[in-house]
């Protein structure tokens, strides 16, 4: 019981109010330069469909607007925080440099309608990100217009369907493994397929038998993670997708996981025809309290003229121009040409660290899962129990016996200081807890954070109604999410 | 490698505490013959300066010494300091989405404070916490209309933004969807009498922009009234939401999505944007996204929570209302602080200097001989100009006066050939709304075909 | 609580009290607390079709969504309104005021494949023995 922390000190800004009820009529946060050509009247113009007010607006200096969002982001929990282990989600360190150069004037201002000859700066950092991730993914052909993983994953299953199309029947169904993400039925559903679960064997991984049995003519291909949300490699890999490509199929790669492999094996080569990347999981991206993220897809040769429209093109005399001419794509998925921002981001992450620095990376994420699985199997157990790569998962199982989950347990590793790792899943393991330290936490913070846990699991042990009520010391207690799905306040009233 | 913590004796301690020997045990379960042999063949790696050169050297391949009256879905705005200053907080842009409630009170409030905002500009009642962007957000709205109605047929304006429909055809375009686009009449308005040819038992919204992609501004109550008459939803889009605090909001509209990139968030080549969509109050089980919402903790003190979760792809799977798994947090974020900056005077003072300035130009272009403003109705920031010949060599003479002077029209509607969208807001002095009326004048009655213009550019700049 | 023998079960924890041509359905209380707090309920609408052994609506809990499955094969022709304020209905009185909907149905011999409440709770336990 000797680390058990009871209360942490108050903070001064914990009673920061809504912005709307810090508003008081006749202020603002700017003053605009005096307009400098004659001013037209817009009542006149608009006559009735002039507005007059806008009902509840704030109305607050620029000193409030900077302390309010100053005291709220201390009741935030970051990377920059500490330790942010949660699985599936690969919460690194976002680099500093990555943000400023994202904002250089030049690449932050540029109009996606600016004239291609003007463009060029910003063409060059798309067409070169694009080919930094094929390379990475063993891909030939790279798209960055999706705006996030999931709008990756429609984009690549729609081009399936329209390569599938093409040689004469698209088919119904695609095979998804039961330790998927969401996302993945989701997506599938949305690009008008139907969903076929496929079991998954002992070791938590395809079950080649099954796969065999379900991979019919009827079905368009296999959606899977690897390594998957165990993180645990598909051996049976090659096996795999031969037995998909035999049968017609296409099989789609959820790079979701891409932490565990860059530099040490490469979809293209292990059988993937397609896939997306997470900018914001893999390459450094942030996460931004949720979003924004970027999903490129990635693709072999014979699926490039189904990428979505435009594609970004370099010309031989070393100019980069967008085709928008392209009759076979899926179309269009976002407007312009996705998140520009996040592609600078991850182009100045995959510079600085070139091939060596990105192979060490994926070393050490690996080094670090795994030293956290061997420093607490013997308090936690381990539902498949293997070498895991960039994640592993234990469950709750033997804390359960005393009344306590993995929500719970997340719950009171909030009071030892870290973020939670993911609770819940993956689906297949009961009571899951899993775990990403990725690359980014050093031997000192993992110590902590294993130190934490175990002494967490001694809590349960002897008091777990302490544990059940925790944290105990963040600004709000546990809050009432049932009483706030039953009758939703999703806006500030006067 | 600057941002990795262990050393290398770190390293060889913790492979000692796992039980291996060599860090390519770390692999053992990875099939040697699937392994990459070799290295990627990537540049680097960089030292910081290397990788500020590198960017600086792109960014300067850019338009940045241009004046920019290019708009069409993307707005220059002038961005306060402090809400760059505030998004460089690494409690905000360094955070998960917020499924930990109690160490993420920070993102929850400004969340639920742009959903209140997003409710006060849009008139609706409720407002999610954000959508990739405008494209894909009305793309969600008309996916949540079929939903709602049971019905297959979308009607859409032809005036929502290209881009927009292009987004919108890839997602129902293999559901048997059926979308059918109305016509804009003389005035630039969407044209009634073909919207109510277009419409029919089996349309589940019409979806309408306004102000739409020419500039112009809709009549929504007439519309509304004639689409609910049909039992359809309506659907109001808007990509310049600046306008909202001059025009009265929609609130006729079942949802109302768009794009919030206008309220201080970088233009940036087209991302990362913020899209939005807000609906009626009964009508949030079938909304997109995520949402937060206001509870109490045990001891009964106010905090938020993501909330009716169970429509979403993490817990529906298959079933899930939509696939969207991330949001836009961080840009809402921004137009969080940018709208709480501004407040509504400062709102309204910038909406008013962005209408005078666009229509001081107006005025001023259509004063060439040879151009016209085709389009009659109201228009906010952004209308059309009939370029007085050959708009594209008018364009080049325009960027040698170090102008960007709009977007020709005819890359997306053939018929509007020479046809320019021009968007004026703040960021262009008069002195260059000047230039470019000159060039107007200079160009009338030239035949550019023939001639090569003169190029006087000290002439130009001594306005 | 125990299980009213009036009422005929599923397999999928859900009942139906057949009155007539018409059957009442709900889902039981070892259903409702499996699910935990019930925050939203979907229901068909008066006139659909539903088909005995398929989904016809779904209860949201906070983290989860379960399928409800028609018992029985038939017309709706109600649904419990007051569920929509009220969603907690289901767990408070999931047999009686928490009822689903009412279906008019198309084949009354289906009916007779359902469990009586002793065979029900025998099916409980045995779901329960490890």
């Amino acid at each position: 019981m000797k680390n058990r922390i009871r209360t942490a000190r108050p903070h001064v800004n914990r009673n920061e109010a809504l912005i709307f009820e810090r508003s008081t009529p006749g202020k603002r946060g700017v003053d605009l330069p005096p307009l400098d050509v004659p001013p037209a009247s817009p009542r006149e113009a608009l006559g009735d469909s002039y507005r007059e007010a806008i009902e509840g607006f704030p109305e607050v200096s620029e000193l409030e607007v900077v302390r309010h969002f100053t005291r709220l982001s201390t009741w935030n929990y970051g990377v920059d925080t500490g330790l942010y282990p949660l699985g599936s989600c690969t919460m690194k360190y976002n680099p500093r440099v990555n943000e400023a150069v994202a904002r250089l004037e030049g690449l932050a201002s540029d109009h996606p309608y600016a004239p291609e000859p003007l463009a060029q700066g910003c063409l060059e950092v798309l067409h070169e990100t694009a080919r930094c991730l094929a390379e990475i993914s063993g891909m030939d052909a790279v798209s960055l217009q999706p705006a996030a993983g999931a709008q990756g994953e429609l984009t690549g299953i729609l081009m399936m369907r329209a390569c599938l199309a093409e040689r004469g029947n698209p088919r119904q169904y695609i095979l998804i493994p039961d330790s998927a993400h969401g996302t993945n039925p989701a997506s599938v559903t949305i690009s008008g397929y139907q969903i076929r679960n496929l079991k998954s064997n002992e070791r938590g991984c395809i079950d080649l038998a099954e796969l065999s049995r379900a991979m019919t003519g009827e079905v368009a291909g296999l959606m899977l993670t690897n390594p998957n949300t165990l993180g645990i490699f598909e051996t049976q890999m090659r096996e795999i997708s031969d037995l998909v490509h035999a049968r017609g199929g296409l099989v789609y790669m959820d790079g979701a996981n891409m932490n565990a492999l860059i530099g040490v094996a490469r979809p293209a080569d292990f059988g993937a025809d397609l896939m997306h990347l997470n900018l914001h999981k893999t390459f450094t991206t942030p996460h931004g309290g949720g979003g924004p993220g970027s999903g490129p897809v990635a693709v072999k040769t014979f699926l490039e003229p189904y990428l979505p429209s435009p594609t970004i093109e370099k010309l031989s005399d070393g100019s980069f121009r967008l085709n928008h001419d392209r009759p076979k794509s899926v179309g269009r998925v976002r407007a312009f040409y996705g998140n520009f921002g996040m592609a600078v981001r991850a182009l100045a992450y995959i510079l600085a660290n070139g091939a060596e620095g990105l192979r060490q990376t994926t070393e050490d994420a690996v080094l670090n899962a795994n030293y956290v699985l061997a420093r607490l199997r013997d308090v936690y157990d381990v539902p498949y129990d293997q070498p895991c790569l960039h994640e592993c998962v234990l469950s709750d199982r033997r804390q359960a016996a005393r009344g306590v989950r993995t929500g719970d347990i997340a719950k009171r590793l909030i009071d030892y200081g870290f973020h939670p790792y993911t609770t819940s899943f993956p689906l297949i393991v009961h009571g899951a807890m899993m775990i990403e330290p990725t690359e980014s936490a050093s031997q000192d913070e993992l110590d902590e954070f294993i130190e934490a846990l175990r002494s967490i699991a001694e809590e349960i042990e002897e008091d777990p109604g302490f544990v059940l009520k925790a944290p105990h010391t963040t600004r709000v207690a546990r809050l009432d999410e049932v009483g706030a799905a039953r009758k939703p306040i999703l806006r500030w009233k006067p | 490698m600057r941002y990795l913590p262990h050393s290398p004796q770190d390293r060889s301690e913790m492979l000692a505490a796992i039980g291996l020997h060599s860090k390519d045990e770390l692999f053992a379960q990875i099939p040697e013959s699937l392994k990459l042999r070799g290295d990627l063949k990537l540049p680097g790696p960089l030292s910081e300066p290397e990788i500020v050169e590198f960017f600086q050297a792109a960014a300067a391949r850019s338009s940045r010494e241009y004046v920019s009256l290019l708009g069409a879905g993307a707005y220059s705005h002038y961005r306060p300091v402090a809400v760059e200053a505030l998004l460089a907080r690494g409690e905000f842009f360094t955070a998960y989405t917020p499924y930990q409630a109690e160490i993420a009170q920070g993102t929850l409030q400004a969340l639920f404070e742009f959903q209140t905002l997003i409710t006060q500009l849009t008139g609706m009642e409720a407002a999610n916490a954000s959508l990739y962007d405008g494209s894909t957000a009305t793309t969600e709205a008309a996916l949540m209309a079929m939903r709602l109605t049971r019905r297959n047929q979308l009607v859409v304006a032809r005036t929502v933004h290209p881009e927009y429909r292009q987004v919108l055809a890839t997602y129902v375009g293999h559901q048997g969807t059926r979308v059918t686009e109305v016509p804009w009449s003389a005035s630039g308005e969407l044209d009634r009498r073909e919207l109510e040819a277009a419409v029919n038992p089996e349309t589940a919204a019409v979806i309408v922009q306004s102000p739409n992609f020419l500039g112009v501004m809709e009549r929504m109550g007439e519309i509304a009234e004639f689409v609910h008459r049909n039992a359809a939803l309506l659907i109001v889009a808007i990509t310049e939401p600046l306008s909202l605090a001059l025009v009265k909001p929609p609130a006729e509209a079942d949802i109302v999505c768009g794009e919030a990139q206008s309220f201080g968030v970088p233009v940036a080549f087209g991302g990362p944007y913020v899209g939005f969509l807000a609906t009626r109050e009964k009508f949030i089980r079938q909304m997109p996204g995520r949402l937060v919402g206001q509870t109490q903790d045990t001891e009964g003190r106010r905090g938020f929570v993501l909330t009716l979760a169970a429509r979403e792809q993490h817990i529906r799977r298959e079933k899930a209302t939509s696939n969207i798994c991330t949001n836009q947090s961080l840009c809402a974020l921004a137009a969080t602080i940018y709208l709480c900056l501004l407040g509504e005077k400062g709102l309204k003072a910038l909406a008013e200097q962005n209408f005078s300035k666009a229509h001081y130009t107006a005025r001023q272009l259509a004063r060439a001989p040879g151009a016209s403003l085709p389009f009659a109705a109201a228009f906010f920031n952004e209308f059309v100009v009939r370029a007085p010949g050959d708009a594209e060599a008018l364009l080049a003479e325009l960027q040698r006066e170090k102008i960007l002077g709009g977007v020709h029209l005819r890359r997306f509607y053939p018929e509007l050939e020479d046809h320019l969208l021009v968007c004026v807001t703040e960021t262009a002095d008069r002195g260059a709304l000047d230039r470019m009326a000159r060039v107007y004048a200079r160009w009338a009655g030239h035949s550019p075909a023939l001639e090569t213009p003169a190029r006087d550019s000290t002439t130009a700049k001594a306005g | 609580m125990s299980y009213p023998t009036e009422l005929l079960y599923t397999k999928d924890h859900e009942w139906v009290r057949v009155e007539g041509e018409v059957g009442t359905v709900g889902i039981t209380d070892y259903a409702q607390k499996e699910l935990g707090d019930i925050v939203f309920v979907e229901l068909p609408r008066p006139g659909d079709a539903v088909t005995a052994g398929e989904s016809f609506g779904t209860l949201e809990s906070v983290k989860a969504v379960s399928d409800v499955f028609a018992p029985v094969t038939g017309t709706v022709e109600a649904v419990n309104a007051k569920l929509q304020d009220q969603p907690e209905m289901v767990n408070a009185d999931p047999h009686g005021q928490g009822w689903l909907m009412r279906v008019r149905l198309a084949n009354r011999a289906e009916t007779e494949k359902l469990m009586l409440a002793d065979t029900y709770e025998t099916y409980l336990q045995e779901a329960k023995a490890p």
